[in-house]
């Protein structure tokens, strides 16, 4: 599947938009005038360092946080799918997957089954979240968000813990549910050289917006280098998933996958999930 | 005691203080739930404990006893919760106020002028003095926390998953934390006649804990909570009046019992779900 001509989202609206926000903790600055936007149907991907002050323009957009200076503006009535980052379920609190995915609202068990077979991972919900593989609980964590039928679906580190033919089985699911749905997609991620090729958008933050571009003209942007340096050469790898041999991140882990591709980060087959 | 005739059922002391514990226990099961799943174990201590303080300040001011008890705990419960939010390092700040509004109430009674405190019934409770007075205030009370948090179970259980993902469902996570502030609260306040303040957490903690092994979802946790901690309170009077024991502490110390049975019997559980 080729998707290397992406439509561009309309002028309409913004679902969000921030408007030169300001916020800082006991005296440190996490964002200093933030401005951005996303429009419907639009993939947006925010990479910057740690400390760059992601998680804390996810929180100041879900609206947790106010920002002190500046505004954030929302679509009337804007529904958001949210996948957290690592999320962390208390040893010891029994959760089944049909049980979160009815959390807070309930979903008939038709409607579940649909969604689970839909992300990838069929049967599930009688399993405990904590027995799904890393690559499992980010498909369950997208089926929840989905449930919502959101506007905007934001991910934080979405592909954290995934291996290279888990990120880009992953990165495909998100394509193929943004065609489908037409829904925008906000996704942050602190690995500086692969974002999802379908990204309309990338944005570089670092307390401030760096730059923002189409993925290939941020590679070119000065600030861009500035900030994530030139050791890489600017390898900045447009994930597309030219991985077509299939690899069913949906069942197990652990698995041996031996592949040869070239990549440009050492990565693990570590799926972090708690024991 | 009254000696006249005992004709209706609740002439009988015994039935008030199983009566009385069956209120607590159906409360404190989920609640302990709640207090296990966020960890806020000392929390419960450090309400319980300012417990003491209200019992010296109704007496000072001659107000009736849960009346002083509600108003402390509450007073405790939200001091604990604001300084938790303001980042202060809670562990420490929850040592200090849990023994020190414990100290502080011990001295207080201790120079309410012209009674004579029976200090044990408030640390160790008296379930065996339960009035109908007191048992109509309890299952009130009881019946009042039940309905809040049946109300906001599963806004509840959402925020205290992650803050982020209540929030993009639309809930509020600090009014949840409110909720969940108040009513631990006033389930301790109800709690302090039958075991008394330094084992209210107990009673919060121990059935909750032991109701792990036998659960795969939260709202199944809570029940086999509530059923355990009513286990524990018939057991307790039973073993209070064979042995001759303090009953608060013998209805924690069932507590603990059917714990350890639970712990052990929990990998057998597993296995058996796992199939």
């Amino acid at each position: 599947m080729n998707v290397a001509v992406q439509a561009k989202a309309p002028a309409a609206a913004p679902l969000i938009r921030t408007r030169q926000i300001d916020i800082g903790y006991a005296g440190l600055v996490a964002l200093k005038g933030v401005s951005l936007q996303i429009a419907k149907g639009e993939i947006v991907t925010v990479i910057g360092p740690n400390g760059s002050g992601k998680s804390t323009l996810i929180k100041a957009l879900l609206g947790l946080i106010e920002p002190q200076g500046g505004s954030i503006e929302r679509a009337p009535g804007l529904t958001i799918g949210y996948v957290p980052q690592n999320l962390a379920i208390d040893a010891n609190l029994p959760m089944t997957v049909a049980r979160f995915l009815s959390l807070p609202v309930r979903h008939s068990a038709g409607t579940t089954a649909a969604m689970l077979e839909r992300v990838g991972v069929p049967g599930a919900q009688s399993k405990q979240m904590a027995d799904l593989s890393g690559g499992q609980f980010q498909r369950v964590l997208l089926a929840r968000a989905l449930l919502a039928n959101p506007q905007i679906l934001i991910l934080d580190e979405p592909t954290q813990g995934l291996d290279q033919p888990g990120i880009a089985a992953f990165y495909k699911l998100i394509e193929e549910v943004r065609k489908e749905r037409g829904c925008a997609v906000l996704m942050v991620s602190h690995d500086l050289h692969v974002v999802m090729r379908a990204t309309d958008r990338v944005i570089c933050l670092n307390g401030h917006v760096c730059c923002e571009g189409a993925p290939d003209a941020v590679l070119e942007a000065p600030e861009y280098r500035a900030l994530f340096g030139d050791g890489t050469r600017g390898a900045f790898a447009l994930y597309q998933h030219h991985h077509d041999h299939s690899h069913d991140q949906g069942e197990g882990h652990g698995h041996d996958h031996g592949h040869q591709h070239a990549h440009y980060h050492d990565h693990d087959h570590d799926n972090d999930h708690a024991g | 005691m009254t000696t006249t005739m005992t004709t209706t059922m609740l002439d009988d002391f015994l039935i008030r203080a199983a009566l009385a514990g069956a209120g607590i226990a159906l409360i404190a099961g989920p609640l302990g739930c709640l207090v296990v799943w966020r960890r806020m174990a000392y929390f419960g201590d450090a309400t319980a404990h300012a417990a003491i303080l209200g019992v010296a300040l109704a007496l000072a001011f001659d107000v009736s006893i849960i009346l002083g008890t509600v108003a402390v705990t509450l007073a405790m419960a939200l001091t604990v919760s604001g300084l938790g939010s303001r980042g202060h390092s809670e562990d420490a700040t929850l040592g200090v106020l849990a023994h020190g509004s414990l100290a502080l109430g011990l001295v207080a009674i201790s120079f309410v002028p012209g009674v004579t405190v029976d200090l044990q019934a408030y640390l160790f409770g008296d379930i065996l003095a339960v009035s109908r007075g007191d048992l109509a205030v309890i299952w009130a009370g009881a019946a009042l926390v039940l309905a809040l948090i049946w109300w906001r179970w599963s806004r509840i259980l959402t925020a205290i998953l992650n803050p982020e993902l209540a929030v993009s469902s639309g809930i509020d996570p600090r009014r949840e934390s409110l909720v969940m502030t108040v009513t631990l609260a006033l389930t301790v306040a109800l709690s302090l006649k039958v075991v008394g303040a330094l084992l209210v957490a107990a009673m919060l903690i121990i059935p909750a804990a032991a109701a792990r092994s036998f659960a795969r979802t939260p709202e199944r946790m809570a029940l086999v909570a509530a059923l355990l901690g009513l286990l524990a309170v018939i057991a307790g009077l039973q073993g209070s009046l064979r042995f001759d024991s303090p009953a608060g502490p013998s209805i924690v110390s069932a507590a603990t019992l059917i714990y350890v049975v639970a712990v052990m019997l929990g990998p057998v559980l597993a296995r058996r779900a796992a199939r």
